[in-house]
C-alpha cells in the first residue's frame, strides 16, 4: 500500500475510534453505567439518566454518522480517493 | 363510519399502492433481484432500511414493553438504533466497495473458504426464520382484532401480498414498495402520539411532551406523576430501573452488534451506487428510525398513566368498550379477587401462570372467568404488552380513522420486514448455496428462477409459522441477535479492519461464537428453564445478553488462532487493501 492510501487509512481509524469513543460514552457512558448518578440532576421534565438512555443517546447517534459522513467526504477529497 | 369499516379501507388502500409499486417495479435479472441494481438513491434506501429494520416488534411491541418496565425499556431503545453507528462507521462503506450481494458472499470470498461460507449460510437462514415467525404473530394479532377474521386468513392475506411483490420484483420490488410501508407506519405511529401528547400535555411534540409538565392544572411533570402513581399502587417507579447494570450492559451491547450485524440489514447497503451513497444512506435509515425509536418512550409513557387512570378502580360494567374487546380477543384478563367488581390494577402478577387460561363460564359481573390460581398480590388485571400500542388510540378515545391508520401502519411494519428477511432466505439458497457453492454452472435465468422459487417457499414456511405459532417465538427472539452479535459481527468486523485475520481464525472464532451462545440459551431457555435466574447467570449475564459475551470470545479466540497459523493469501489482502479505499483501482 502506498504511503498516501496509508495515510488516508490512519486518518480514517483516528476519525472512527474518536467517533465511537463519543458513542460508548453518551450510551454505555451516561445510558447505563452512570445512569444513578445521573438521575439526581434534574434535565427539564427528566432525570438526567432517564433522559440519555431513552433520548439523548438517539440523538447523538444521529449526530455522530452525519459527522462522520461530512469528515469521510473531506478525507476522500483530501487524499484523493474519492469516487468519480 | 365503525373503526372495523374504516380498517378495511385504510388496509385495503395501502395493499393497493404495494402491489401497485410491485408491479411498476418488477425485476428482470439476478442483479436487480438481489440489491436492485444498485441504483437506489441513499434517502430512498434509507427509508427501506428504515421500514426493513422496524418490526413489529419496534412497532407494535416496544412501546408495550417500556410502559410495563419503564427504565429497563432503554435497552432496546439504545440497542436497536445505537447499531447503525456501527454499520456506518465500521461496515456499511467497505461492504458496499466490496460489492457483491450477500453477507456469506463477504465471509466465503475474504476467508477464501465454502466452509466459513456454508456456516455464514446457515446462521443467516436460522436469524431470518426466528425473525419471520415474529412478523407472522404480528400480522394474526392485527387482523384478528380489527377486521375481525380468523388468524389464519389475516395470515393468507399477508403472504399473498408479500408473495406478489417479493417473488416478482425482487430487492427492487421489495425497496419501494417499503419506502411506501415506511411512510405509512411512521405516519400511523406519530399520529396518535402526537393526539396524545396534547391531550396530556399541550405539547404537540411527543418526545419533549413526556419531559412537559401535566396539563392537568397540576403543574407536576408527567414523569414525575408516572413515577408517584407507580409507587403508590405498589409497582416499580416509572423511571428507575430493576435491572442489573452489567446486564442491562451486554444486553445493549448484544443488540447493537447483532443489529450491525443482522443479514437483512447488512444487505441494504448493497442496493447504493457508491460508497459515499453507503455512509450517508446509514445516516438517514437512523434518522427515519430516530423519528419511531424517540417517540416510543413518550408512547410508552402516555400509555402508562392512561391505563392507571381510566382503568384502576373503575368497575368492570362501567369499563370503556375496548376493554371488553381484548379480553374477548384473550390478550387481556381480569379476575375479580376481592370481589368488589372493581378493576383493581397493582404492582405484581395477577394469577399464575401469569398468562391467562379461560374457562367457559362468565364471571358476576359478565368478564370472562379463568381458571388459573389467584396470587397474593392485589393486581387483578393482565395486560399482554403487545396490545399496547394498538390499544391506546382506544384508550385515549381518539377518533375511529386514528385506530385504523395504526392498525395498517402494523401491518406495513410487519410485512416490511418479512419481505427483507424473505429476499435474504431466497438469495442465500440460490446464489450462496447453489450457485457459489454446488451449482456453479447454471445460468443467470436458473438463478433467478430459484431465487423465485426459494422465496416462494420460504414464504410457505413462514405462513406455516402464522397460523401454528410456535410457542417459543418469544424465547428465540434472544437467539437472532445472540447469534447475529457472536458469528457475523467480528467476523465482518475483523475481515475489514486485520489483514492478518485468516480463515482459521475465522471459522474458529465464528464456532466458538455460536456454540457457545447457543448452549447458554439453549440451556436457559428450553432445559433448564426453572434456573433461569440471575443467581445462575455467568457473571449475571442473562441470555437476551449472552450474544455479547459470545462476540468477545469469538475476537478472542480468532486473533489467537490466526496468529498460530499461516497469512492469508496475498490476494486476500490485496482485497482488504482494496475495500478499505472508496475509489475504483
Amino acid at each position: 500500500m502506498d504511503t498516501n492510501k496509508n495515510a488516508y487509512w490512519q486518518a480514517n481509524l483516528r476519525l472512527m475510534l474518536g467517533l465511537l469513543s463519543i458513542w460508548f460514552i453518551v450510551s454505555f457512558g451516561f445510558g447505563i453505567l452512570l445512569f444513578d448518578y445521573l438521575n439526581q440532576f434534574k434535565f427539564y421534565g427528566w432525570k438526567l439518566g432517564f433522559w440519555f438512555s431513552q433520548q439523548g443517546a438517539i440523538y447523538f447517534f444521529v449526530l455522530l454518522i452525519f459527522i462522520y459522513v461530512w469528515q469521510m467526504n473531506r478525507l476522500d477529497r483530501r487524499f484523493g480517493v474519492e469516487e468519480e | 363510519m365503525s373503526v372495523q369499516l374504516l380498517t378495511y379501507v385504510f388496509v385495503a388502500l395501502s395493499f393497493g399502492l404495494y402491489i401497485a409499486i410491485a408491479i411498476w417495479s418488477r425485476s428482470s435479472s439476478t442483479n436487480e433481484f438481489y440489491i436492485a441494481g444498485g441504483h437506489v438513491h441513499p434517502i430512498a434506501n434509507g427509508a427501506a432500511t428504515a421500514a426493513d429494520w422496524m418490526s413489529a416488534a419496534s412497532f407494535l411491541s416496544m412501546a408495550g414493553i417500556i410502559a410495563f418496565e419503564g427504565a429497563d425499556g432503554a435497552r432496546y431503545l439504545m440497542g436497536w438504533t445505537g447499531g447503525y453507528v456501527l454499520l456506518a462507521l465500521c461496515l456499511a462503506p467497505y461492504l458496499r466497495k466490496f460489492a457483491k450481494f450477500t453477507v456469506p458472499d463477504f465471509v466465503g470470498d475474504r476467508y477464501y473458504s465454502r466452509t466459513a461460507r456454508l456456516v455464514a449460510v446457515v446462521c443467516v437462514i436460522f436469524i431470518s426464520f426466528t425473525y419471520i415467525a415474529g412478523q407472522m404473530r404480528g400480522v394474526g394479532i392485527v387482523f384478528s382484532r380489527f377486521l375481525e377474521v380468523d388468524i389464519n386468513v389475516g395470515v393468507f392475506i399477508g403472504m399473498a401480498i408479500v408473495f406478489f411483490y417479493a417473488v416478482m420484483g425482487g430487492m427492487k420490488g421489495i425497496t419501494y414498495t417499503q419506502v411506501a410501508q415506511y411512510c405509512v407506519l411512521i405516519f400511523a405511529y406519530l399520529i396518535p402520539a402526537i393526539f396524545i401528547s396534547i391531550m396530556l400535555t399541550d405539547n404537540p411534540f411527543p418526545m419533549l411532551g413526556f419531559g412537559s409538565t401535566m396539563n392537568d392544572g397540576s403543574g407536576v411533570f408527567l414523569l414525575d406523576k408516572l413515577d408517584g402513581l407507580t409507587s403508590d399502587l405498589g409497582m416499580a417507579a416509572f423511571t428507575e430501573g430493576s435491572k442489573s447494570t452489567i446486564d442491562m450492559f451486554f444486553i445493549t451491547a448484544a443488540l447493537m452488534a447483532g443489529t450491525a450485524g443482522l443479514p437483512h440489514v447488512i444487505v441494504r447497503f448493497f442496493t447504493v451506487p457508491r460508497v459515499r451513497d453507503a455512509r450517508i444512506s446509514a445516516g438517514y435509515a437512523l434518522i427515519f428510525i430516530a423519528l419511531l425509536y424517540t417517540t416510543a418512550p413518550a408512547v410508552a409513557a402516555f400509555a402508562r398513566i392512561n391505563i392507571i387512570q381510566n382503568i384502576d378502580g373503575i368497575a368492570y360494567s362501567e369499563a370503556p368498550a375496548w376493554f371488553g374487546k381484548w379480553e374477548e380477543s384473550g390478550l387481556l384478563a381480569w379476575m375479580d379477587k376481592n370481589e368488589d367488581g372493581r378493576i383493581q390494577y397493582r404492582g405484581g402478577t395477577a394469577f399464575s401462570p401469569t398468562t391467562p387460561i379461560f374457562a367457559e363460564a362468565i364471571g358476576q359481573s359478565g368478564q370472562r372467568q379463568l381458571l388459573n390460581a389467584a396470587t397474593a398480590s392485589e393486581n387483578e388485571l393482565y395486560i399482554d404488552r403487545d396490545i399496547i400500542v394498538l390499544a391506546h388510540p382506544e384508550i385515549a378515545s381518539l377518533p375511529n380513522w386514528v385506530v385504523a391508520l395504526v392498525a395498517a401502519g402494523g401491518l406495513a411494519a410487519a410485512l416490511s420486514t418479512a419481505a427483507g428477511l424473505l429476499l435474504v432466505i431466497s438469495s442465500a439458497i440460490s446464489h450462496d448455496l447453489l450457485k457459489m457453492s454446488f451449482r456453479p454452472q447454471i445460468t443467470e435465468q436458473q438463478e433467478l428462477r430459484i431465487a423465485r422459487i426459494s422465496a416462494a417457499l420460504a414464504i410457505a414456511i413462514a405462513g406455516i409459522f402464522g397460523i401454528y405459532p410456535p410457542g417459543f417465538v418469544a424465547e428465540v427472539v434472544a437467539f437472532a441477535f445472540g447469534l447475529a452479535a457472536a458469528s457475523f459481527f467480528p467476523v465482518i468486523l475483523l475481515g475489514i479492519f486485520s489483514t492478518r485475520m485468516n480463515k482459521e481464525g475465522a471459522i474458529a472464532g465464528m464456532m466458538t461464537g455460536l456454540i457457545f451462545t447457543f448452549s447458554y440459551i439453549v440451556y436457559f431457555k428450553f432445559i433448564d428453564p426453572v434456573s433461569n435466574h440471575a443467581e445462575n447467570w455467568w457473571f449475571g449475564i442473562s441470555p437476551e445478553g449472552i450474544g455479547a459475551l459470545g462476540m468477545v470470545f469469538n475476537f478472542v479466540v480468532s486473533s489467537v488462532v490466526s496468529k498460530f497459523t499461516p497469512a492469508p493469501p496475498q490476494a486476500i489482502q490485496d482485497l482488504v487493501q482494496s475495500i478499505r479505499i472508496p475509489r475504483k483501482d
